[in-house]
């Protein structure tokens, strides 16, 4: 068992830099949200996204603002070898066998817990093809989108938000792939961004993400200022406790290899305890909690009340007073 | 504010184009809801999703409309989630158009199965063992299986694991159109189509850079440019197989099913691959006439292999006699009443004597008193079968082999039945396994449904493989040990097969694990 933890937080701290492709990045705030901005000033033509993100910024910088849907020019500028480049990471995202291996196996866990915890605060049958019909919900840091393509096909209506622009490319492409998921909508920005468009979301997820971000508590805020009032979040991570630290100091010192210097701070991991309170400093009481565990016999994850490692967590907002 | 980008962008860009090309869009399909109630149609990002030309979109195709890919449709169709599927099963088999066609008079088919008590629970569940029942079929309670050598035999009564039969014998006939019967007689989404499968084309997902390419020109591709045939077909169905049918036609699918037997087209376009033996045996099967009728299951091994004499109903059984090719043309060939002589004295004295009870019962005897064990069923004597008293249908023969598809399951492709593997009949289990690699499949894909799966996912259709390879490698392990120990004429060392033939007889735990095994309880035979 502990070894397989080992193989989850390994690769769950490896994830990030294989993620992010050439720049680490990601894990600088400041630098993100500057990154972002510019791109996401591109991203008036949906076309965008998918295009080399370089020829876009030069795009943008030279035409301005606006006016880019039918300029012939920017699909000219269409890159076919930077296409096939973000189908080789597809291929990773997608690959079972890849790095992402870990979050293949451990997703129809988590995506069971979340069906029920979503079908009995939301009084949905559990038991019905498309049990999240009509629901908003926002997958924060979705990554090649992973989680939020069973999402799609449980009848949600799904927004992914990653800050690498190649994730979100990525996770366009292959839900491209099958009409149930085609409709998600990826946007390539950060948590924060979003909550300055006034959207609301009847249900916002981050999963693994929140031991990737600058600060917990400020993530959370935004978080919950995503969840529509009387609304849900589910958050899972990685807990810091003995039997995860001692996981992931090997996978550290693996990592240390390649990875820039602190990004992963330990004492950004959180105990259970830590994570029900910064939700409940943002207004989001949480209901349900559990571990999962991963037997070695079978090679799956199962849910459990272990939530010495790996731990999930489902939590609803207050209803505000109306006046 | 940053304007979103969608997945599915070109839908509004390149589908005029497609729409003056091809005329009306049509909905495909989707797992939810009905096929004209869009399951899209809560998202405000509405997804218009034209089928290009005539062909059609299916969730699963079933190629191969025979015991085990019927029994999948059913299967599919009991679950709670799974039968929302739209379905589509392909054989050139006419009889799957027709509807009940079983006749019960008259002389039952040569082609016959020996259902367990597994597969008869998993009739039930689907709904369909009412139909088996209201045409013949018989129950058996008893199965002797006995050598030539005179020194073993082995009896087995229904009530040494508690049970009220062994099994049932059903023809292949009555199996299937219990099966379609049941089928049509539900509210499921499934099309029938009778003709054969030519060809399949995979997406060229193994490497998405050109469906994905091609996507993104289509995405802001100039309008009314639309790229040649393949690329519209590859982007409107996504991942979906293409297959090539023997009308011209063609249709889609997210996952591919080869139900299509022992000789697998599927399993070949899928580049899957199998071990085989063949045994230098043919199969001589048909039906004959006691005046008596038989309730026990009868199998004696002779030199030359097995000779099976199964009931099936009012006065008549089933044989299968397994020989050499040669002794199997002239056994086809012989008069009628040269066979039903061949094969009475084939169940008496022919080769060797009756089995008698001195030299090695004391022995097991002895063992099993050591041993303690219940000596419940060493009560049982050894019997004769009744006489067979004429031949009543046609002889057919048929080669034995042995395959194995060494990975059952690639990208939107999981084989079952015959196609994964065909045993050798000896102990009446081909179709069983195959019956259970349907139940299976049901299952792994509902249950993959629950959590949003693509049911074409290998990781899914992985989780099937594992479950049923093993147990399906350990029933064919043990067939072919059967057939080895029996294709060699062991001289002296008879007596130790005699011998296992005996401890089978009276050591009971063993005997009655080995039974529960050949009633598909799944248990190992020799370790529990
Ligand atoms: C002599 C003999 C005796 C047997 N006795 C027993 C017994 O007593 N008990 C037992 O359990 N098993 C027995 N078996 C084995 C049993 O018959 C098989 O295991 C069983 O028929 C397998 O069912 P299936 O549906 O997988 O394949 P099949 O029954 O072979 O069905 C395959 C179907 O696929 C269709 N098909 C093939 N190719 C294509 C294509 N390209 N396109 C569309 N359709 C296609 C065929 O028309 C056919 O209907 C015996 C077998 C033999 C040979
Ligand atoms: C470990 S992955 C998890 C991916 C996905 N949630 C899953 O579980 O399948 C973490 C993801 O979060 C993204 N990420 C990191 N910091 C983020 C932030 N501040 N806002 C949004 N996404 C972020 C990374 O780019 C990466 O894709």
């Amino acid at each position: 068992m502990t070894g397989a933890s080992l193989r989850l937080c390994r690769s769950l701290l490896q994830r990030c830099p294989c993620l992010s492709g050439t720049s680490p990045n990601c894990l600088n705030p400041a630098l993100t949200s500057s990154i972002m901005t510019r791109s996401l000033s591109d991203s008036a033509a949906p076309p965008a996204a998918i295009q080399n993100p370089e020829a876009v910024t030069k795009q943008s910088v030279s035409q301005g603002y606006g006016g880019i849907a039918d300029t012939p020019r920017l699909r000219s500028s269409l890159n076919d070898t930077e296409v096939a480049k973000f189908a080789a990471i597809a291929e990773t995202w997608w690959d079972f066998e890849g790095p992402f291996k870990p979050l293949h196996l451990l997703n129809p866990t988590r995506v069971s817990f979340i069906r029920s915890a979503l079908c009995r605060y939301f009084r949905r049958d559990p038991y019905s093809t498309r049990p999240f019909e009509g629901l908003k919900i926002i997958d924060v840091g979705c990554g090649g989108g992973i989680l939020c393509e069973p999402l799609a096909r449980m009848g949600a209506c799904v927004t992914g938000i990653d800050v690498v622009e190649k994730n979100i490319n990525v996770a366009q492409v292959h839900a491209g792939l099958d009409p149930l998921t085609s409709s998600i909508e990826y946007i390539c920005m950060t948590a924060e961004q979003l909550v300055g468009s006034n959207r609301k979301f009847d249900a916002v997820l981050a999963l693994e993400v929140i031991e990737h971000v600058a600060d917990p508590s400020d993530f959370v805020e935004s978080l919950s200022a995503l969840v529509a009032p009387g609304g849900a979040t589910v958050i899972s991570t990685i807990n810091r406790s003995l039997r995860a630290y001692a996981a992931a100091i090997v996978a550290a010192e693996y990592l240390l290899n390649w990875l820039p210097r602190g990004t992963h701070q330990w004492s950004k991991f959180l105990t259970p305890e830590e994570l029900v309170l910064i939700l409940q400093r943002a207004s989001i009481s949480v209901e349900e909690m559990a571990g999962f565990v991963y037997n070695p016999l079978t090679g799956e994850w199962s849910l459990s009340d272990d939530t010495s490692v790996n731990f999930i967590a489902f939590g609803t907002k207050e209803i505000p007073p109306t006046m | 504010m940053p304007v979103i980008c969608k997945a599915r962008v070109y839908s509004m860009k390149a589908l005029p184009s497609i729409f003056t090309l091809y005329g009306m869009p049509k909905r495909a399909f989707c797992h939810g809801g009905s096929r004209e109630e869009s399951s899209y149609n809560s998202c405000k990002n509405k997804i218009i999703s034209p089928t290009i030309s005539k062909d059609e979109e299916y969730d699963i195709a079933i190629v191969g409309g025979g015991m085990v890919g019927l029994a999948l449709a059913c299967g599919l169709s009991s679950m709670r989630l799974a039968k929302e599927l739209s379905i589509a099963i392909l054989d050139s088999n006419p009889a799957l158009k027709l509807t009940v066609r079983f006749n019960k008079d008259g002389v039952p088919h040569p082609r016959v199965s020996t259902v367990t008590p597994a597969t008869i629970s998993f009739f039930k569940e689907v709904g369909a063992w009412e139909y088996v029942e209201k045409q013949r079929h018989a129950y058996f309670n008893q199965m002797q299986v006995w050598d030539y050598s005179g020194l073993g035999y082995t009896r087995y009564h229904s009530r040494d694991v508690g049970k009220d039969y062994l099994g049932c014998v059903v023809e292949n006939k009555l199996l299937c159109d219990s099966l379609l019967s049941r089928l049509q007689n539900l509210d499921f989404k499934k099309t029938i189509h009778t003709c054969r499968l030519i060809s399949m084309e995979f997406p060229s997902q193994g490497n998405p850079t050109t469906t994905d390419t091609e996507q993104v020109h289509m995405m802001s591709g100039s309008p009314g440019v639309v790229p040649s045939g393949n690329t519209v077909e590859q982007i409107h169905h996504g991942s979906s197989i293409k297959l090539v049918l023997s009308d011209g036609s063609s249709l889609f699918a997210k996952l591919v099913v080869g139900a299509d037997g022992a000789k697998s087209l599927v399993r070949e376009m899928a580049g899957l691959t199998t071990t085989s033996w063949n045994y230098p045996q043919n199969a001589v099967i048909c039906t004959v006439e006691h005046s008596v009728e038989n309730n026990c299951a009868w199998q004696r091994f002779l030199p030359s292999g097995p000779i099976a004499l199964l009931p099936i109903g009012d006065k008549f059984s089933n044989i299968v006699w397994t020989m050499s090719p040669e002794e199997a043309s002239i056994h086809k060939s012989m008069s009628r009443d040269d066979f039903v002589k061949a094969v009475n004295y084939a169940l008496d004295y022919g080769y060797g004597s009756h089995p008698q009870s001195k030299f090695i019962d004391g022995f097991m005897h002895r063992i099993s008193s050591i041993s303690g064990q219940n000596m419940a069923s060493m009560e049982e004597h050894f019997q004769l079968p009744p006489k067979v008293t004429d031949l009543v249908s046609e002889r057919m023969t048929f080669p034995l082999s042995l395959r194995h598809a060494r990975e059952y399951v690639s990208k939107r492709v999981v084989l079952i039945g015959d196609a994964a593997h065909a045993v050798h009949p000896l102990a009446g289990q081909g179709v069983n396994l195959g019956f259970s690699d349907a139940a299976a499949l049901a299952k792994v894909i509902d249950q993959g449904l629950l959590v949003g799966y693509d049911i074409g996912e290998v990781s899914l259709l992985k989780k099937y493989e594992k479950e049923r390879k093993t147990a399906n490698m350990t029933m064919m392990g043990i067939l072919d040990l059967f057939q080895k120990a029996y294709s060699v004429d062991l001289g002296p060392l008879n007596v130790l097969r005699a011998a296992a033939f005996h401890g089978a007889q009276f050591i009971a735990p063993l005997k009655r694990n080995i039974v529960s095994y050949a009633m598909g309880d799944q248990k190992w035979p020799l370790f529990t």
